[in-house]
């Protein structure tokens, strides 16, 4: 077998200092191969865009080992380490630059890291989202909310990366265009063989997406399991179960549970 | 069955633009009774405006016409602005989506459920002050005294939106109308709010508009669901019945979320065909 895509080893994360110390991720390790689609769910507060947050290497301060491509990574990396992952963030109504083209925002990155043939680059990669040429030459509020975060989807592939980390891509647009944007995400990774890490509170868009995913609650990683196994109802922890009955409707007995914890 | 609490008919929503006036809404009718009634649609169908219409809340420039836009026998329209602060808040509440923006954030949770009762109950400071705190209970918050003394910012989501049920419930409404109470909430969090809503429906005998764009959680938690499309009713269907729907854009919706265990290669997207917007 060949080594893992992502490795993370005992990583903790914590904000803050003294009595407002608050430990948002702790000993969390997770190993992906490549080419693997991963999901992490959980509510807000469990940890999981942290943990994402770490792996794309906007923060430094942790405790424990992040490995990408076999090489250990920190907050300062090379281009070329920056280059291999990519983000797409869950509000396109705030992730992009309200007063950049889309031509800018698509170009800069391909510029930052000095490639060659931008115009090429940005044609090719509009064309992979399903965009036209003449979004090109648009600000962001000219377009709607699939289409930004479109945009945001060519930005992190336009560098060509080897990993695609999605928080929550979803979340923020309506059920008809949720579909279009997962499809997309879907058929790119089957084009090109990303590996994926994906964040998101909805288990049934996780498990669609993903092979295998992380529950997380409170920081601490509850258990790993096959997203068929999910589906199948097939796992171990009680906080797993009430997620997959929260996920399945309005349900009254639940209720019952979820208050006897709070 | 009993005579209904709201009669809507006909109800068109307005705007003027450079390119002459568009209607948001265009002629939705329905009527409501002690039910729990959902509408869903995804955004700018008008779903809101029609619930904000109701509480007569449409912002200038728009305007609001109706054949018929009554309330428990009351013409809403003909209502004179001064007269709406007796039935908005007090006879019809609304809660809106998100508590970050919606509370008052330099007063604290207690001066304003208070002020609800205040303002449409009765002045007594100290009664107002013990019906805030069974207000707080009633919405299942647990330290009861500790939260009246909280800023909005201290809360978290989920006691956000409990707090502002629990503002909109004290006049003790004959009619709520939630709009995306959850969505801003996890999805377990998002069932006790729903739950907490479901109760107090029940006990006190509400009528609930429940606005959403979740079809999945409004077919599970209410009686009736009305679909909304481009300004218009599409399709009216039981909860129960839900999978039965007939209008190629409920059926798109259905078809376009993944459920768990979901192996479609690829999800089926939307077509939008012009002839459902006329």
């Amino acid at each position: 077998m060949t080594a893992p895509m992502i490795e993370i080893d005992g990583l903790g994360i914590s904000f803050g200092k003294g009595a407002r110390r608050l430990n948002a991720v702790r000993d969390v390790s997770l190993s992906i191969a490549e080419g693997e689609a991963f999901g992490l769910v959980g509510e807000s507060g469990s940890g999981k865009s942290t943990v994402l947050n770490a792996v794309a290497g906007l923060i430094g301060d942790y405790s424990g080992t992040i490995r990408i491509g076999g090489a250990v990574v920190s907050l300062s990396r090379s281009h070329a380490q920056r280059r291999l992952i990519q983000m797409v963030f869950q509000d396109p109504y705030g992730s992009l630059h309200p007063r950049h083209t889309v031509d800018k925002i698509l170009s800069e990155p391909a510029r930052i890291h000095g490639l060659t043939n931008v115009e090429k680059r940005v044609e090719r990669a509009l064309a992979d989202v399903g965009l036209k040429p003449e979004h090109r030459f648009r600000f962001p509020h000219q377009l709607s909310g699939g289409q930004r975060q479109r945009v945001a989807i060519a930005r992190a592939i336009v560098l060509e990366p080897r990993v695609l980390l999605l928080d929550e891509p979803t979340s923020a647009l309506d059920v008809s265009v949720q579909a279009e944007v997962l499809n997309l995400l879907r058929r790119l990774r089957r084009e090109r063989g990303f590996t994926t890490i994906m964040v998101s509170h909805n288990l049934a868009v996780v498990s669609y997406m993903c092979g295998r995913l992380a529950v997380m609650n409170r920081g601490r990683i509850l258990e790993t399991l096959a997203s068929a196994d999910l589906a199948a109802g097939r796992f171990d922890h009680a906080y797993t179960r009430q997620l997959f009955r929260a996920s399945s409707g309005y349900d009254r007995e639940l209720l019952q549970d979820l208050w006897e914890e709070a | 069955m009993s005579a209904p609490i709201l009669d809507v008919e006909n109800l068109r929503v307005t705007f003027p633009t450079y390119q002459g006036f568009v209607d948001v809404v265009r002629g939705v009718s329905f009527s409501l009774g002690r039910e729990r009634l959902g509408i869903v649609g995804e955004s700018g169908s008008g779903k809101s405006l029609t619930g904000r219409s109701i509480m007569r809340l449409v912002p200038s420039p728009g305007r609001v016409s109706a054949d018929r836009l009554s309330f428990v026998g009351m013409d809403l329209l003909k209502v004179p602005e001064k007269e709406m602060p007796k039935i908005r808040g007090k006879r019809i509440s609304m809660v809106l989506q998100d508590p970050k923006f919606s509370l008052n954030p330099v007063m604290t949770v207690g001066q304003q459920i208070e002020e609800a009762f205040r303002l449409h109950v009765a002045r007594d400071r100290a009664l107002a002050r013990a019906k805030s705190i069974e207000a707080l209970k009633a919405v299942k918050i647990r330290d009861p005294e500790a939260v009246y003394h909280l800023y909005p910012h201290q809360l978290s989501g989920g006691m956000g939106q409990r707090v502002m049920i629990a503002m909109m419930l004290i006049p003790e409404p004959q009619l709520l109308i939630a709009d995306e109470p959850t969505s801003a909430l996890d999805v377990t969090v998002q069932l006790q709010v729903l739950a907490i809503l479901d109760d107090l429906v029940r006990e006190r005998g509400m009528s609930l508009i429940l606005i959403s764009h979740d079809l999945g959680m409004v077919s599970a938690f209410c009686d009736r669901v009305m679909i909304m499309y481009a300004g218009k009713v599409v399709e009216t269907v039981k909860a129960s019945e839900l999978h039965q729907v007939q209008h190629p854009y409920a059926k798109g919706l259905l078809a376009s979320s993944p459920r768990l265990g979901d192996d479609r290669p690829e999800l089926p997207v939307l077509q939008r065909d012009a002839s459902w917007a006329r």
